[in-house]
């Protein structure tokens, strides 16, 4: 008869003593610790177990000793698996750096038929010659942008309103196919419109040339009429019959919709996510104002602060929760991007968090008038008339002048949250980012200073909230991880 | 259930002849039959094809007997007479014992390579033996040429496939070459492909539809290593998965739920996404009771209703992932509904049964039923769907 050795005989010996992983932990709340590792692994533990922990007091015995192990939190004898593990995850998630810069963004036309308070950018004027961007220019651009290593590569366009200068819009996209006929990247277009002068015709290019539809919807009509003036006071009408036109013509997944939170928002998350349910998106990105141009200049940034906006942020979030629980499958996608850091493999390359930033070698900006900037936010802090973040110019820089220039170079090098005061301690810091433009513009410098910082005060909340809500209930994780991935 | 081995009565066969592969044929086909392989299944009307070898049934003897008196006969008892055309069995003279290798109906064929093993799995239901048992490499080498190129699924098992070293690689070339578009499927442990070589040398195979199932049973190496009863196991058999996933073999990881194994269901789940992000499929087990089973019971069996919390979360957190996941081997009833969706009938056709519950119950054809031998325990929970 075969005899099987007990439990007993396969425990790492007695006398093994467990060596600490590289991990960093912060306060979840008044009890709990999340501890996080290389690979942004976290895990929940109470003070007094983290305290065993890290005095090598925790018994193997412990519910906890064996997650510590299994996400390399720590390492022992009973394996010499987790260095590599570990090592391959932290590899996977810095793969997208190698790849460098996918996101380029175009501005063809800096004019608009809108004028909005809070635009950073838009000019009410036809003079055509000012505001657009050239053929000339345009050639230069695509030119840098297929020197860019990246094997994906996506050109967006921006304006004011790019669809004033649609002629251009057309000359670079026959271009750019022309050009990756050769250069077989995978080449995707996106145009950022507000779709009010939107016409047949525009669509048909689209829909021949699978270009994306990124559009702007603040919520019910009287909250985004109020906040987008136009002549004819018809902004969401117009918006609202284009985005049913374009999903006509492209196919609904083809059309999206961004909206730009103000303070008339604040009060109106519900009605905001019902209107964006009932026009049949999958989801919504419940966006902060940002602290450029004119949002500045009018005072709207001023008039509520991180708090406030918090508020709204939440109560979005706890009614998006309900609706997914009453069975209507909706996401808020900054959680998402969140969430992907947080629970999955992979890291999803959004601009705003990432470390190192994602400014200029995730993606960048080629302006109307030629200069090159690291991010849409820094040329709306241009702007403001800081001009940090100016790279260069098309027609006078190489792309070895643009892309190793000490304007990029520097504040991604400064910035890196491994390295700069309270990032490089906080236990968040693998879901965070650094965003240099953001405290530039707020602060002054690369890095600013955390404790006062809109951007770790916001977003350190919402990661303690995502994962408060995912130890509490096991139903949110799992419809978290399905957002995540 | 089927008896698929047995003893036979035969005529002239000289004791001493070696072990023979049959390939059962009904009728004249095209080419000349193979001397060696094929054999003539009698049944009493004769479209003799000339085979040297017959077989038949006991009901058929006296005339077979008669007829085919030049010709090797080989007589099996009536409960075989399920076996058809394409069929191969496996006659040995001097035990006269016969064994069904194949089935050309059943939905999954399986191999027997080694019954040697570096595990000693406490649930393991082909127990190992330290034996030289390279002649079953031989035997399949020999019946695979003999197999329909249209086989739907052949499986390779052990013992531990691997550790027949040259044979491994010469059947699986084998497969390659006769049959091409058959999925081929290996159940391993995985560890000897820890050393990156041999994985290299595995995918060089080029089979398109070669896959492998290597089991984990916890993220906790203390307990895999116990269940398997051997220290060290974990470790290898991760290393043997991620080598198998860096040369871009096709991997399915199985879990068997048992009393051992369930409640670490959700750190297994988060240790497989997180680390084994791309493997192809992750399949959670029910315990078959048989072999090694039988004797460590109180260690493994447990009501499969009273893990089903564990097996849902772990279920619906892959599927969340997106990983490719499925239940085999569980009854419908004592799944959560929400995962029924995931539940692949699975048991092998021929051993495959319902009990007196199952009689009027909805999802009966959707449901993967017990193992014959699940009558030395089972479920307090069976209730038919209305
Ligand atoms: S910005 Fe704040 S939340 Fe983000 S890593 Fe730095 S300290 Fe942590
Ligand atoms: S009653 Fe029988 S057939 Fe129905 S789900 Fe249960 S085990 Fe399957």
């Amino acid at each position: 008869m075969t005899r099987f050795a007990p439990a007993s005989d396969f425990r790492r010996p007695v006398d093994d003593r467990y060596q600490l992983a590289y991990f960093r932990f912060s306060p979840l709340d008044d009890e709990r610790y999340v501890l996080t590792n290389q690979a942004g692994e976290y895990l929940v533990l109470p003070r007094a177990v983290l305290a065993s922990f890290v005095k090598h007091e925790l018994p193997s015995t412990h519910p906890a000793y064996s997650r510590l192990r299994s996400r390399q939190f720590l390492f022992d004898a009973s394996s010499n698996l987790g260095r590599d593990l570990l090592s391959l995850k932290v590899r996977t998630k810095a793969k997208r750096l190698e790849n460098f810069t996918s996101l380029h963004i175009m501005v063809v036309s800096l004019r608009c038929e809108h004028s909005c308070p809070y635009c950073q950018v838009s000019r009410q004027s036809e003079d055509r010659s000012a505001f657009d961007m050239s053929e000339e220019t345009a050639e230069k651009a695509l030119a840098l942008i297929f020197q860019s290593p990246s094997p994906a590569i996506k050109i967006e366009f921006q304006g004011g309103e790019p669809l004033l200068n649609f002629p251009l819009i057309q000359h670079v996209v026959r271009r750019a196919e022309q050009i990756n006929q050769v250069a077989g990247r995978s080449l995707q277009f996106v145009i950022t419109t507000n779709l009010a002068v939107v016409t047949d015709e525009i669509l048909e290019f689209c829909r021949q040339h699978r270009i994306l539809i990124s559009t702007s919807l603040d919520g019910p009509a009287a909250l985004h009429n109020a906040n987008r003036p136009r002549p004819g006071k018809n902004s969401y009408e117009l918006a609202v019959a284009g985005i049913h036109k374009a999903r006509n013509a492209l196919g609904h997944e083809r059309v999206s919709a961004l909206m730009t939170t103000t303070k008339a928002s604040l009060s109106q998350v519900r009605t905001i996510i019902d209107e964006y349910v009932s026009l049949d998106f999958p989801g919504i990105f419940l966006r902060p104002l940002s602290p450029y141009g004119f949002a500045v200049k009018t005072k709207f940034y001023a008039a509520y602060d991180v708090d406030r906006w918090l508020d709204f942020y939440f109560e979005g979030l706890n009614y998006i929760l309900d609706l997914n629980r009453n069975g209507v499958p909706f996401k808020e996608f900054y959680a998402a991007t969140i969430l992907t850091k947080m629970l999955t493999p992979f890291e999803p390359g959004y601009v705003d968090l990432m470390s190192p930033a994602g400014i200029g070698i995730s993606a960048v900006v080629y302006n109307y008038d030629a200069s090159v900037y690291a991010s849409d936010e820094a040329r709306m802090l241009a702007e403001m008339g800081d001009k940090t973040f100016l790279l260069g110019n098309v027609h006078e820089n190489t792309y070895a002048e643009i892309f190793g220039a000490d304007a990029l170079l520097d504040p991604i090098e400064q910035s890196f949250a491994g390295s700069v005061p309270m990032c490089s301690e906080c236990a968040y810091e693998p879901f965070c980012g650094s965003d240099p433009v953001f405290h530039t513009a707020t602060h002054g410098d690369f890095v600013g200073l955390k404790t006062r910082s809109g951007f770790c005060n916001r977003n350190m909340s919402i990661f303690k909230r995502l994962i408060a809500l995912m130890e509490s209930d096991v139903a949110t994780r799992e419809l978290f991880l399905s957002w995540a991935n | 259930m089927l008896r698929l081995s047995g003893f036979a009565a035969s005529a002239n066969i000289e004791e001493s002849a070696p072990r023979s592969a049959l390939r059962l044929m009904t009728s004249p086909t095209c080419p000349t039959p193979n001397p060696d392989h094929d054999a003539y299944l009698f049944r009493g009307n004769t479209s003799d094809p000339g085979c040297r070898w017959v077989v038949t049934f006991e009901e058929h003897q006296a005339v077979a007997e008669k007829l085919f008196s030049d010709r090797r006969l080989v007589v099996l008892p009536d409960y075989f007479s399920y076996l058809g055309e394409g069929d191969v069995v496996r006659f040995a003279p001097d035990r006269k014992a016969v064994r069904v290798l194949f089935r050309k109906e059943a939905n999954a064929n399986y191999f027997l390579l080694t019954e040697r093993c570096n595990h000693l799995c406490l649930m393991c239901s082909q127990p190992p033996k330290d034996i030289d048992d390279r002649w079953l490499a031989k035997e399949i080498l020999e019946v695979l040429p003999l197999l329909p190129a249209t086989t739907p699924f052949l499986g390779i098992t052990g013992g531990e496939p691997t550790l027949v070293g040259e044979d491994f690689f010469e059947i699986l070339s084998c497969a390659r070459d006769h049959l091409p578009s058959t999925p081929i499927h290996i159940l391993s442990n995985g560890r000897t492909f820890k050393d990156r070589a041999f994985a290299q040398r595995y995918q060089a195979i080029g089979h398109r539809r070669l896959s492998v199932g290597i089991p984990i049973y916890s993220a906790d190496p203390e307990v895999h290593d116990y269940v398997v009863q051997s220290k060290g196991a974990f470790d290898e058999t991760i290393r043997g998965i991620m080598n198998l996933k860096a040369v871009g073999a096709e991997v399915e990881i199985r879990v068997v739920v048992h009393k051992q194994t369930y409640d670490g269901l959700a750190d297994l789940s988060d240790f497989i996404f997180r680390n084994l992000t791309f493997v192809d499929h992750v399949t959670f087990m029910g315990l078959e009771i048989t072999g090694f089973t039988r004797a460590n019971m109180d260690k493994l069996w447990m009501d499969p209703y009273d893990y089903r919390n564990e097996l849902r979360a772990a279920v619906q957190y892959l599927a969340a992932a997106r990983i490719n996941v499925s239940v085999y081997n569980h009854q419908l009833c004592l799944l959560d509904d929400s995962i029924h969706r995931f539940a692949k009938r699975s048991i092998s056709d021929w051993k495959n049964e319902y009990v007196d519950e199952c009689n009027g119950c909805a999802k009966r054809d959707g449901c993967g039923g017990f193992f014959s031998s699940s009558n030395l325990a089972r479920s307090n929970h069976i209730r038919a769907f209305s």
